[in-house]
């Protein structure tokens, strides 16, 4: 039977997860990380506990716990969410952990679906917690069980950065045995170790400079290091991560002779890099994002006298922003050793100009799917609150809601109703109301709308619930009553708990209605302090694959008059004619009845059978 | 086009978010690990999914990076004409475009924002500088039984050039597909390979 496999990287992760003997895994969802808990979840046979959190900093507590008792954890989530965890993360690497800890933090160069590009192992080198940075699917799996073992030698969690294209990446993967082995829980009292109070910090802080150095003498001679020394070669190329298939493409491309160091760890290793720097007259530094790698070179060169030239970030040519790829490291690569540059230069692609294929392309921006309710809701937000009023929202979904102009901030997971807070208590005296979906809502919305209410801030708070977290694939949350493994559990009462919070006025509408929506979003205004609309109405993709069929709609092209105000709605299901001026309603309607509730004229109607 | 030492075929699927792009690079993605050829494929998600414009890298006999080079591509597989055009650069000189010539309006076409092109234009365009195969695939896959399986009837054009068994692709896309849906997309495959042919 062939051990290979073709995989997502996501689910390789999962797989070296299995591999490794992984007992405790829990994590919050966010792109591109999230299909790890969800492979795991999803296996038929399960001997490890699973879990969605209901954000960053609980998960990588709850795994940090685990770890305290001398089992194997893991914990899950995005770059943007160890910001949510970093409390706890710096803490952490004090006591250290008992079994095993891995924490996966899967950054997003280019911001493919974030709202920063930030660098993870800068969190690495700022809580002194090592990290592996995968080059391959393969790799990355390869490096889970080695994590969980390295984790337990040294006693401290260690932090696994998967990039976009690691994680959203496939291949085929060549599979290992599983780890049968399965530490029992117990947790031994070690108040020094635990308990941080300021007396035991002061002796941890030591204690974890101390390990530095075990970490960086295990690391140098790990398997995720390599260099190869070229016979003749006097330039030495350094890369890391993904950057470092990049590099090897873009030296076989050119035809290069080159010296190779290929780093997957952080601290980096000292030795390796060293020895290459002893064989080289220039080393060029290829690496995603922030120049780590490149910065320890230099101090490293300071250090021994070194005349080598550094190339890299710091001061070009490589670019310190986006994703790296083939075509950036090639003509870096021309560049600096004055070859030809490649037939192909690398801003091409990002200067493309689709004039010159003297045709205009539409631009195809992804937009909220037809019949999706928090179009509804922003239509009537929108028509309640007035153009001039002011729109925070959030991460979710809704937050394509740019498009219907009711999204005016996007600062980070629970951050709609704080911003508004702060705008209203600044003194703004336009009507503020702002969005937040209902995963959101539970992450760290909740103490946001604590805030407001017991600020006494004058806005409204609109909960999109769509009664799933929509935007990342689908994952249940506290709001559904069921488990990541599909387990009943007990289902959250959002008015109840919003009222339990403090807030005077809690209604809910269906979006769908528009009349009811209108009323009491009109209500929500005039109420005098926080009020909170709940807008429920199922995703329409999860309504689909739980088998509800609603009857299409269609125009009457007789009746419609041409006066685009259900066009307007930006739904993808309405078309309209600029030739014959009329709307038509496509193939894609899920039958919402939105948009027949709109028009003036009767001209929408249900397909008649 | 994709060289010794690095990758032995290079495809690029461009489309819309919705059309099957994941499915129809996992298709060929399984196949060739069946083939027994190192792969690596990338993929779009999150974000940019629900009807935006979205493309999808597959190397075969490759071990570096998912990521095709600018003008490194093989063949370019379009399931809808104006992202054909959208991922032109990816493509070598001496590559080839299949495209679906079936059009999806994007809802910045449908408001009015932008106009949709002539899609005879758009392929008269691709054929002035590549070997084009254009041909409505979602005409096919109704043939086929179902519009859905439009995914699966450009796998079947794209079979042509790929250095994988058909039997192996076929029976790839048996696996992958809904089991309802077998002798639908098995059809759809073979009329893909067809049309591909001519």
């Amino acid at each position: 039977m062939s051990t290979r496999e073709y995989m997502l990287g996501n689910v390789a992760i999962a797989r070296g997860i299995v591999e490794g003997g992984g007992q405790v895994i829990s994590g919050y969802p966010g792109t591109p990380s999230s299909e790890i808990i969800g492979t795991l979840a999803g296996m038929k046979e399960r001997d490890f506990y699973v879990e969605w959190s209901v954000n960053e900093k609980v998960a990588l507590e709850v795994a940090a716990g685990a770890a305290m008792t001398g089992v194997r954890s893991v914990v899950t989530m995005k770059h943007v969410g160890l910001n949510v965890a970093a409390d706890p993360l710096l803490t952490l690497a004090y006591t250290g952990v008992k079994g095993s800890m891995i924490i996966i933090v899967a950054d997003d160069p280019s911001c493919h679906s974030s709202q920063n590009e930030q660098d993870t192992r800068r969190y690495s080198q700022f809580s002194l917690i090592p990290c592996l940075d995968p080059c391959t699917p393969q790799e990355a799996k390869d490096m889970i069980p080695y994590a969980f073992e390295f984790s337990n030698k040294v006693q401290m969690p260690v932090i696994f950065r998967p990039t976009t294209r690691i994680s959203h990446g496939k291949s085929d993967v060549e599979l290992g045995p599983v780890n049968e082995t399965r530490p029992a829980a117990e947790f031994v009292k070690e108040l020094e170790r635990w308990v941080m109070v300021p007396k035991n910090a002061r002796v941890q802080h030591p204690h974890l400079l101390e390990l530095q150095k075990d970490i960086l003498n295990e690391l140098e001679n790990s398997p995720w290091n390599s260099l190869e020394l070229s016979d003749g070669a006097k330039v030495g190329v350094i890369a890391s991560g993904i950057a470092s298939v990049y590099a090897k493409e873009a030296i076989i491309k050119q035809g290069i002779n080159a010296s190779f160091l290929k780093i997957g760890t952080y601290p980096v290793p000292e030795n390796k890099i060293r020895t290459l720097m002893e064989n080289s007259e220039r080393i060029i530094i290829f690496e995603e994002m922030e120049p780590v790698v490149e910065e320890q070179v230099r101090i490293i060169a300071q250090e021994t006298g070194s005349n080598v030239e550094v190339i890299g970030k710091l001061q070009g040519p490589v670019p310190r922003i986006y994703e790296l790829n083939t075509d950036i490291c090639s003509d870096v690569l021309a560049d600096v050793l004055e070859l030809e540059r490649p037939d192909v230069p690398a801003e091409v692609a990002e200067d493309f100009d689709y004039d010159r294929c003297r045709i205009d392309l539409p631009m195809r921006p992804p937009v909220m799917c037809p019949g999706c309710s928090h179009r509804s809701t922003f239509h009537v937000m929108k028509k309640v609150y007035g153009k001039d009023a002011i729109f925070p929202s959030d991460i979710g979904c809704y937050t394509l809601g740019i498009q219907s102009g009711t999204v005016d901030t996007t600062l980070c997971m629970g951050g709609s109703i704080t911003v508004a807070s702060g705008m209203y208590q600044a003194g703004e005296k336009k009507p503020i109301c702002c969005s937040i979906g209902d995963s959101t809502f539970f992450h760290t919305g909740m103490n946001g709308l604590l805030n407001a209410i017991y600020n006494k801030a004058d806005i409204t708070v609109t909960i999109v619930d769509n009664r799933i977290t929509a935007m990342t694939g689908h994952q249940p949350n506290p709001g559904m009553g069921k488990l990541v493994t599909g387990e009943e559990t007990s289902e959250v009462d959002l008015e109840a708990l919003c009222k339990g919070l403090g807030a005077g006025f809690v209604e809910t509408a269906d979006p769908y209605d528009l009349k009811q929506t209108e009323e009491v979003f009109k209500r929500a205004k005039e109420y005098k302090g926080t009020s909170v609309v709940i807008t429920e109405q199922l995703c329409v993709i999860d309504a689909k694959r739980s088998g509800i069929r609603r009857t299409p709609f269609t125009i009457d092209a007789e009746k419609c008059t041409g006066c685009r105000l259900c066009v307007n709605l930006g739904c993808p299901a309405i078309e309209f004619d600029t030739n014959t001026r009329k709307a038509s309603i496509n193939a894609m309607c899920t039958g919402c009845g939105v948009c027949a509730a709109l028009c003036k004229f009767d001209a929408i109607t249900e397909v008649k059978k | 086009m994709s060289s010794e030492g690095i990758s032995k075929f290079d495809l690029v699927i461009a489309g819309v978010g919705g059309q099957g792009t994941i499915l129809a690079s996992d298709i060929i993605g399984k196949a060739a690990v069946k083939g027994n050829m190192s792969v690596r494929a990338a993929e779009t998600h999150g974000m940019a999914q629900r009807g935006g414009s979205v493309v999808n890298h597959i190397r075969l006999g490759c071990e570096l990076g998912s990521m095709i080079p600018m003008k490194g591509a093989d063949v370019l597989l379009a399931l809808e004409p104006s992202e054909a055009l959208r991922y032109l650069e990816f493509l070598s000189d001496d590559g080839t475009i299949i495209v679906n010539t079936d059009p999806i309006l994007p809802v910045t076409v449908t408001s009015g924002l932008c106009t949709y092109p002539d899609v005879d234009a758009i392929i008269s365009k691709l054929e002035e500088t590549h070997k084009v195969k254009a041909f409505n695939a979602t005409e096919l896959a109704k043939e086929a039984g179902h519009p859905q399986s439009m995914n699966v009837v450009m796998v079947g054009a794209v079979s042509n050039y790929l250095p994988i068994s058909v039997d192996t692709m076929l029976e790839c896309v048996k696996e992958l597909v809904p089991p309802k849906t077998i002798d639908i997309n098995a059809k759809a495959f073979e009329m893909g390979r067809n049309i591909a042919q001519e």
